[in-house]
């Protein structure tokens, strides 16, 4: 016969205030197999556990249940403190009384019958529970990182610092990201490029990260410790071992017309090119779509004048197979495409900026080599207008109904670098609220306002157009003295909201990692995991998990790669035993569960059953993956003959725990 | 109908003395007029028995289950609507195409002998159909009735005269019956009354039931290995037997086991001694089904996995449903 014991836990008096805990052991002794019921002020302290292991001592029980506070709080304590005494720790159920009991109810009448509820509801299920063991799996030492911006940079080199190996894929052909656009850094304003660049010749030279640039990942399998990834190394068209990056072949190439990617198209370049002159590496790429060789047939100066012969084109796409134990997605983040925001002119004229191109027409290898002049006329401006919150914050449906977070800060930057370089250029922030929280950042907006005459006015743009004079006429309202503003500036620079980059939902569908509707990567849980994906083994860095700054970026990064190091240490892992499992004989192979699955978990296979007649026969399947399952039992729902069943979890456990409840 | 009757003997008897296939299911005469029942026959000679007319409603898709465990290749002979039932099988690896020879049969529509019945006839003793008229001759004499007032209620429902699989077709293609106006206007008549009073409909037409199996026997959607309520070890088994009014909680998890792949092919309530409104209950899940993911046919092919299987951003809010499923 089972022996129960039932413990039911005062919480200090977060419980007991509201619960009548010792009616509660009343009731639960009457209950069949219940054969030791009992209080304490905190079941999980040291007394509390010393008062479970007795009771299983002296009444031999084989089943426990703890009636506390949330399992996600104590049920691995409980679980061990069983293990101590030789009962499996599945064998181990909590019925929480507080969270969901003396938290939520006021009266204590009802709470107290609530959590005896509770508490039949625990009983009745693990009646039915099982022994369960973790199993192992092996975990491959390598990491993989995806995205080469800043947080790819940080995460890999604090991976590789640690010793393990890891592969960076971006998938232009530089690594770099973002930040290698931009010119300064708030709130410190030291130059970009000086503190970023040596970050990227630290990733390229370091022995144990291997960089896969103009590449893509194309497909993932596997799981946790053992992810199998397909890599797309796409063709440069030139052989990256005999290049000496001396870019005579970039300077002599005759098609001069494609837009710059990296320079936001203030600039064109060659169909054979090196995006910026500090890109790593600094391997030039041909775009097969512009160049005059694969459009044409005709041209190859670029072969001709290689002094190292390593134009090649005939390069083909590879595909790289590799296997990682963790990957980190940092993916980063880009600008909110303007077409549906007309009213700002953007489209209409040259001199209506995104707040990124700024930076490019600022930065010293900038397409002016950063001299601040309007695209239009190539001359200086007199007076610019920031316009904050372009997309963001937006309520319309247009844009993005969140904070884009940065765009405070670096308005006030560009703002003062005006100010700075050029006082007699008049610079005015439209904003709706100014958000500066951050080691030194609300002094550095003050700096702004106070030393450097920044006119910050409370509103919105309403409307930017084209006046007769070539300038710029801006529409606005002034919310803190209630009037309508008509302003001349010759420049608009539009703080425009951010979103994931392109492909981040493909990937996220790759990776069985989950996403909020804006496509930003979700946490596994928003305070407590906030650098992991729900799917184990996918870790997150930077602009793809949510809009942050470079401070937040990097110290994400290095949290990602701790959690990294962490999985990589480890020989084995234990995997979680509560996993779903197909009984064969009973399985007509209609293969639902394996359309729920979110983690590619179940799989069709063709094998030879005994089914129910006792025959052998071979039939289609289903069968799981116990490392990829996650246990999260979509599948038993699915199964209408309910030959999936999830251990821990089973329909039995959980149709017994209903049955106590109604 | 005599003619495909002869065109589908001798299609029989090709393809079983050819060795083409091993067996072919079809119907075979029954003592009366009217009750032709569901036949295989094994060798050319067997199919001198096999007959033809309107009075072979019965879906024979689910045949093939038996030829695939044995590995028999099957023809089967399918109206229009029955091939629905076949792809649906398929979709669900229950049967295995290179077991399957399908012959799309023409139909105009079968008939109910219950509704002819009802017009005090007696002694029939045979039943024939011409252009949309029923002559019945009766040991008392003979009596014509309009087709479209005899047609069993699921051709009242006829999804048209496409196969939507078919490996060869007999004959020529007949007009099958016109629907009958909005298919969910019963059920929207249910959901309009209040829920008091849509409990007791429910109640009252579920408790007729005496548990026969036959709903589930016939149906193209009930192809498991073994049933839930067949198994002991499935509390849901226990949970149906213990309810007051077991065959609710048997009939609502049955209909929610065969959404989605639930054909309308109308044989659960065709086969049902006590005529239990069944096929309301899926007529049901098929309306929601529509207005939460879009139109959907379970069984149109055997590849397109149904609504509630697949994830698309356009998926309604599991929030909205409760909402929605009411409209």
């Amino acid at each position: 016969m089972q022996k129960i014991g039932v413990f039911v836990c005062w919480c200090g008096s977060n419980i007991a205030t509201t619960v009548d805990v010792a009616q509660v052991v009343a009731a639960v002794k009457t209950i069949p197999n219940v054969a030791f019921a009992a209080d304490y002020k905190y079941m999980c302290s040291e007394g509390g556990q010393e008062l479970i292991h007795k009771a299983v001592q002296d009444y031999q029980l084989d089943r426990i249940v703890v009636c506390s506070c949330s399992p996600r709080m104590h049920e691995a304590t409980f679980r061990n403190c069983a293990e101590q005494v030789g009962i499996n720790p599945y064998l181990v159920e909590i019925a929480n009384i507080r969270e969901q009991c003396s938290w939520i109810i006021k009266d204590r009448a009802q709470a107290t019958a609530k959590a005896i509820q509770l508490a039949k509801a625990a009983i009745a299920k693990v009646r039915f529970n099982t022994p369960l063991t973790p199993g192992e799996s092996k975990v491959v030492k390598r990491a993989l990182v995806i995205g080469g911006g800043i947080a790819g940079i940080q995460a890999a080199l604090d991976i590789a610092e640690a010793g393990y190996k890891v592969d960076i894929v971006e998938r232009q052909p530089a690594i770099g990201g973002r930040m290698a656009q931009l010119d300064k850094t708030f709130p410190t304003l030291d130059c970009s490029a000086c503190i970023l660049t040596p970050k990227m010749m630290d990733a390229a030279n370091h022995p144990n990260i291997k960089l896969y640039t103009y590449s893509e990942v194309e497909a993932v399998s596997g799981f946790v410790g053992n992810f199998e990834v397909k890599i797309r190394q796409k063709a440069r068209s030139v052989d990256a071992k005999r290049c000496t990056g001396c870019g005579i072949c970039t300077e002599k190439c005759p098609s001069r017309k494609t837009s710059s990617e990296f320079e936001l198209g203030l600039k064109t370049r060659g169909a054979i090119y090196i995006p910026f002159s500090q890109a790593l590496p600094k391997v030039p790429v041909i775009d097969r779509e512009h160049c005059l060789k694969f459009q044409t047939g005709k041209c190859g100066i670029c072969s001709k004048v290689c002094p190292a012969e390593c134009i090649d084109y005939t390069q083909q796409d590879e595909i790289i197979t590799e296997h990682y134990g963790a990957i980190v997605a940092a993916t980063g983040f880009d600008l909110l495409p303007l077409d549906k925001f007309g009213e700002y002119g953007y489209q209409d004229s040259p001199d209506v900026i995104t707040s990124l191109e700024f930076e490019r027409l600022t930065n010293a290898t900038g397409p002016t080599e950063g001299h601040l002049v309007c695209p239009s006329t190539g001359k200086e401006p007199k007076s610019v207008i920031i316009v904050s919150c372009v997309g963001s914050r937006d309520t319309s449906g247009r844009g993005k109904t969140y904070c884009s977070k940065i765009c405070c800060m670096y308005n006030a930057k560009q703002a003062m670098y005006i100010r700075e370089k050029y006082p007699q250029i008049d610079v005015t922030v439209f904003y709706i609220d100014v958000r500066t929280p951050g080691k030194a950042f609300d002094e550095f907006y003050r700096r702004a306002v106070e030393e450097f005459n920044v006119h910050y006015i409370k509103g919105q743009v309403g409307k930017v157009l084209k006046d007769a004079r070539g300038g710029l006429t801006v529409f606005a309202s002034d919310l803190l003295s209630d009037k309508h503003l008509m302003l001349h500036a010759d420049m608009v620079i539009l703080a425009t909201a951010v979103k994931p980059a392109a492909g981040a939902r493909k990937l996220a569908t790759m990776l069985t990692a989950s996403m909020d509707n804006d496509d930003f990567f979700t946490e596994a849980h928003p305070k407590l995991r906030p650098v992991e994906s729900p799917t184990a083994g996918i870790f997150l860095a930077g602009m793809c998990q949510g809009p942050k700054d470079i401070p937040e970026t990097v110290s994400q990064a290095g949290a990602a790669a701790v959690k990294v190091v962490g999985l990589l240490a480890k020989d084995k892992l234990r995997t979680n035993p509560c996993v779903a499992h197909c009984q064969e004989n009973i399985c007509s192979g209609c293969l639902a569960c394996e359309k729920v699955c979110p983690y590619g978990a179940i799989t069709a296979e063709t094998k030879t059953v005994i089914n129910l007649a006792g025959v052998k026969e071979q039939r289609t399947v289903a069968v799981v993956n116990q490392t990829l399952c996650q246990g999260c039992g979509a599948c038993t729902v699915a199964c209408p003959a309910a030959a999936m069943d999830l251990k821990g979890f089973s329909n039995q456990e959980i149709l017994a725990e209903v049955d106590a409840l109604c | 109908m005599q003619k495909i009757a002869a065109l589908m003997r001798q299609k029989a008897q090709e393809l079983l003395s050819s060795g083409q296939v091993q067996q072919v299911a079809a119907w075979r005469k029954g003592q009366l007029a009217y009750d032709n029942a569901p036949a295989v026959f094994t060798s050319p000679e067997a199919c001198a028995d096999l007959v033809y007319d309107e009075f072979c409603p019965a879906n024979l898709s689910k045949y093939l289950l038996a030829a695939t465990k044995k590995k028999l290749k099957t023809a089967v002979f399918l109206k229009p609507c029955d091939t629905y039932g076949v792809n649906q099988l398929l979709k669900d690896n229950r049967v295995q195409r290179e077991y399957v020879y399908a012959i799309g049969t023409p139909c105009q529509g079968m008939l109910d002998i219950k509704k002819i019945r009802a017009h005090g006839l007696k002694g029939i003793t045979r039943i024939t159909v011409s252009e949309g008229v029923v002559q019945v001759e009766t040991v008392y004499g003979t009596q014509n009735l309009p087709q479209r007032d005899v047609l069993l209620d699921k051709c009242l429902q006829c999804k048209g005269n496409a196969y939507m699989i078919a490996d060869t077709e007999i004959g020529e293609k007949l007009a099958t019956p016109e629907p009958r106006g909005d298919a969910f206007a019963a059920v929207k008549r249910i959901e309009a009354l209040p829920p008091e009073e849509r409990f007791k409909f429910w109640q009252q037409e579920l408790s007729k039931c005496i548990r026969c199996n036959a709903c589930r026997d016939i149906c193209p959607a009930c192809s498991c290995e073994q049933c839930i309520f067949d198994n002991p070890a499935a509390p849901v088994a226990g949970k149906a037997f213990a309810d007051p009014v077991e065959e609710n909680m048997f009939h609502l998890i049955r209909a929610y086991h065969v959404a989605g792949r639930c054909v309308g092919c109308g044989e659960c309530a065709r086969v049902c001694p006590q005529g239990v409104k069944l096929g309301l209950l899926n007529l049901k899940f098929m309306k929601d089904i529509n207005t939460f993911y879009g139109p959907y046919q379970a069984g149109s092919d055997a590849t397109t996995p149904a609504p509630q299987v697949t994830f698309t951003q356009g998926d309604v809010e599991p929030s909205a449903a409760g909402q929605k499923g009411r409209s």
